[in-house]
């Protein structure tokens, strides 16, 4: 088994026009680790994440999932090489119901393809997959309401569910609590948590109190540089990202 | 365990008994309408519930409107009709009973050919694209009469090969129970398909094609294979039609029979299964019945399209559900008298309405003259009529309105009333 990180990025660069957003973006995140991505607004955090899903195009540099090179694949194609997101605004099927949401997630890593031949009610494995998830993210009593009609809280938690029901190594969760109160956003940590046990989770997130509870390690993304990586605690006491970031945030509260 | 047994069960019943129905309803039908006539428009609605289901495959389960389904339906009848000559020249022997399955296999092969191109777009561009495809078809058909017969088409005997069990597809009978067998087995696979892996996922790509990406779907795949099946459908469809009119013509690719089939798909309602096969029974309904009734059918059918479109956008699939749920809850029986009344009213200003239309079509064809309408002998040229035909529009309208407002007030009412009742 060799040593690869999970996530690898090397030297990547991505301009919308004249606009550079991502400014030669290097960053290796170990299997299993917890990694957060903390930075100003407009520092070019779901960027980074749109490159690494396959959403956008980069302009330059390599993005490598566990050693294997996928710079310029198709989202599905990153999607079945074992890397699933969510998003910060929600993405959901609005008019499926909540089973059918996950059931819909779970066909493609259990080998259902395209299948019509196949009913999918008979899929076993399909259907046990999709209501254990289902059970994980608190929505079991919702099982048969249509996705667009759940409350706010409950469309985050479908979304994490859509996420991680493929069983995919690597996790990318765009703002998870982000809209949320208090006690939706300890809900939701809690939730993270527990479904990404064992799995390579990198999250962006604004809420500090999350990111420091949940990361092992958090990278601080600035004008589309990372101008720091390191544990929590060492990034608290770095002076450049405090100046660039968390000592505005710390004066705000 | 046993708590499961029993909750599965009456939905497994239930999906028995309204298969059984629809398979009563097709061999039942001829026994209840024997006219000819009746036979020749059941057989046509046969044909058109396969099509409206096939193009709903497209619109209500993939999210793709397509203005060129025509295209697949036509050339599977063109195909199948080329065939049963080539069996009446005793070129090869193939039982026509099978015809229609060839005429299927040509509107995949075209689905396949076409729709490789066509699905790489959705949403406007995927319109456009399936709009300017119906059209170049359309040339083609003027294009190379050989193929295509040119204006008159191509004509074509069905009663070719050997009869078998004494079916010789002579007379209309037989080819309507023929339509019946393969609608009936169409339905069942396309409903079927409705609940396959491929199926559920191009709910998927409907509602969200980004989001089925993510989950490791080609949007592009799905909407292909579900284009290419599609066209077998229709190309079905197209097959059955050759059989039943023996002649296959260049209207057959037109991009009236493609907004024909998204108007009947659309009034039954594309967001249910079922719903295209309501519409398809409206629409050919429409063709066939009011047409033969009167010349203005087309503008009849139009704002009857035009008046789902604005209130009923669910099509009549969900005004039939949405009173399914009022009765379930045991409150139809405040709907009656509301319903009596809108009925009544409407009734009047419909006559009202067909009246001036029909006055206005028989004077611009005759410029005068007496004219027959609802049993009534009349000058058309004469103030009365026109002034009774007015009044009884404009008293049906205003009592129209009085009775709406009062069944809506009724209606949310109990709307109100379920919704306090969910949990």
């Amino acid at each position: 088994m060799s040593a690869a990180p999970a996530i690898e990025l090397r030297e990547v660069f991505k301009s919308f026009g004249k606009t550079q957003i991502i400014r030669g973006v290097n960053l290796a995140i170990g299997r299993g680790e917890r990694h957060a991505i903390i930075g100003p607004n407009g520092a070019g955090k779901s960027t980074l994440f749109n490159l690494v899903s396959g959403r956008f195009p980069v302009s330059s540099g390599t993005i490598c999932l566990n050693g294997a090179d996928i710079t310029g694949l198709k989202p599905y194609q990153i999607n079945r090489r074992g890397l699933s997101r969510s998003f910060q605004i929600t993405n959901i099927f609005h008019r499926m119901t909540v089973f059918e949401n996950l059931r819909c997630a779970v066909l493609w890593s259990l080998g259902y393809r395209y299948s019509f031949w196949q009913a999918v009610n008979g899929l076993r494995d399909a259907n046990e997959r999709a209501a254990e998830v289902m059970e994980g993210i608190g929505l079991a009593r919702r099982r048969d309401a249509l996705a667009g009609l759940l409350s706010y809280a409950e469309q985050r938690a479908l979304e994490i569910g859509i996420t991680i029901a493929g069983g995919a190594e690597v996790i990318l969760l765009d703002e998870p609590t982000a809209g949320m109160n208090r006690s939706e956003a300890a809900h939701a940590v809690d939730l993270i948590r527990r479904v990404t046990a064992g799995r390579t989770l990198v999250m962006v997130e604004h809420d500090m109190g999350v990111v420091f509870d949940l990361a092992d390690r958090i990278s601080v993304l600035v004008y589309g540089e990372v101008i720091a990586t390191d544990a929590p605690a060492a990034i608290r006491a770095n002076a450049a990202v405090q100046e660039a970031y968390l000592g505005t945030a710390a004066n705000s509260h | 365990m046993n708590g499961a047994v029993l909750r599965f069960k009456p939905l497994n019943v239930g999906r028995y008994v309204t298969w059984g129905l629809f398979a009563l309803v097709l061999v039942l039908a001829p026994v209840a309408f024997p006219q000819g006539f009746a036979i020749t428009m059941m057989s046509q609605m046969g044909i058109w519930i396969i099509f409206a289901l096939s193009y709903n495959m497209l619109l209500g389960q993939t999210g793709l409107l397509s203005f060129g389904h025509a295209v697949y339906s036509g050339l599977g009848a063109y195909f199948s009709i080329h065939v049963l000559n080539m069996i009446g020249a005793g070129a090869f022997a193939f039982p026509v009973t099978l015809l229609p399955l060839l005429g299927g296999l040509f509107g995949l092969l075209f689905g396949v050919l076409f729709g490789y191109v066509t699905t790489r777009k959705s949403g406007v561009a995927f319109a456009m694209i399936s709009l300017g495809l119906g059209e170049m078809v359309f040339a083609a058909s003027l294009m190379f009469p050989s193929f295509f017969g040119g204006e008159g088409g191509i004509s074509a005997n069905r009663m070719v090969g050997k009869p078998f069990l004494g079916i010789t597809y002579g007379p209309a009978i037989q080819v309507y129970y023929l339509i019946a067998v393969w609608t009936f087995a169409a339905v069942a696979a396309m409903f079927a398909l409705t609940r396959t892996p491929l199926g559920r996922i191009a709910n998927a790509v409907r509602d969200n094609p980004e989001r089925a990406e993510f989950v490791g779907y080609s949007t592009h795949m799905v909407r292909f294979l579900m284009f290419a099946l599609s066209g077998f459908f229709a190309g079905l469809a197209g097959g059955l039609s050759a059989i039943n009119y023996e002649i296959v013509a260049a209207e057959s690719v037109s991009a009236q029979r493609s907004g024909g089939v998204l108007l009947a798909a659309y009034i039954g309602g594309v967001g249910f299964f079922f719903g295209p096969v309501i519409g398809a029974i409206v629409f050919t309904f429409f063709v066939v019945y009011i047409a033969g009734l009167t010349k203005a059918w087309l503008l009849y059918l139009g704002l009857f399209f035009m008046a789902i479109v604005m209130f009923a956008p669910g099509g009549i699939a969900s005004i039939v559900l949405m009173n399914l749920n009022v009765a379930k809850h045991g409150l139809f029986g405040r709907l009656w008298k509301p319903y009596g009344w809108v009925a009544a009213a409407g009734l009047l200003a419909f006559l009202g309405f067909v009246a001036v239309v029909e006055m206005t079509y028989h004077l611009s064809d005759t410029g005068g003259g007496t004219m027959k309408l609802f049993g009534l002998s009349f000058e058309v040229k004469s103030l009365a009529p026109w002034l009774a035909a007015l009044a009884t529009l404009g008293a049906g309208g205003f009592l129209y309105r009085l009775a709406w407002n009062r069944f809506r007030g009724e209606w949310d009412d109990i709307q109100r009333i379920i919704a306090e009742k969910a949990p």
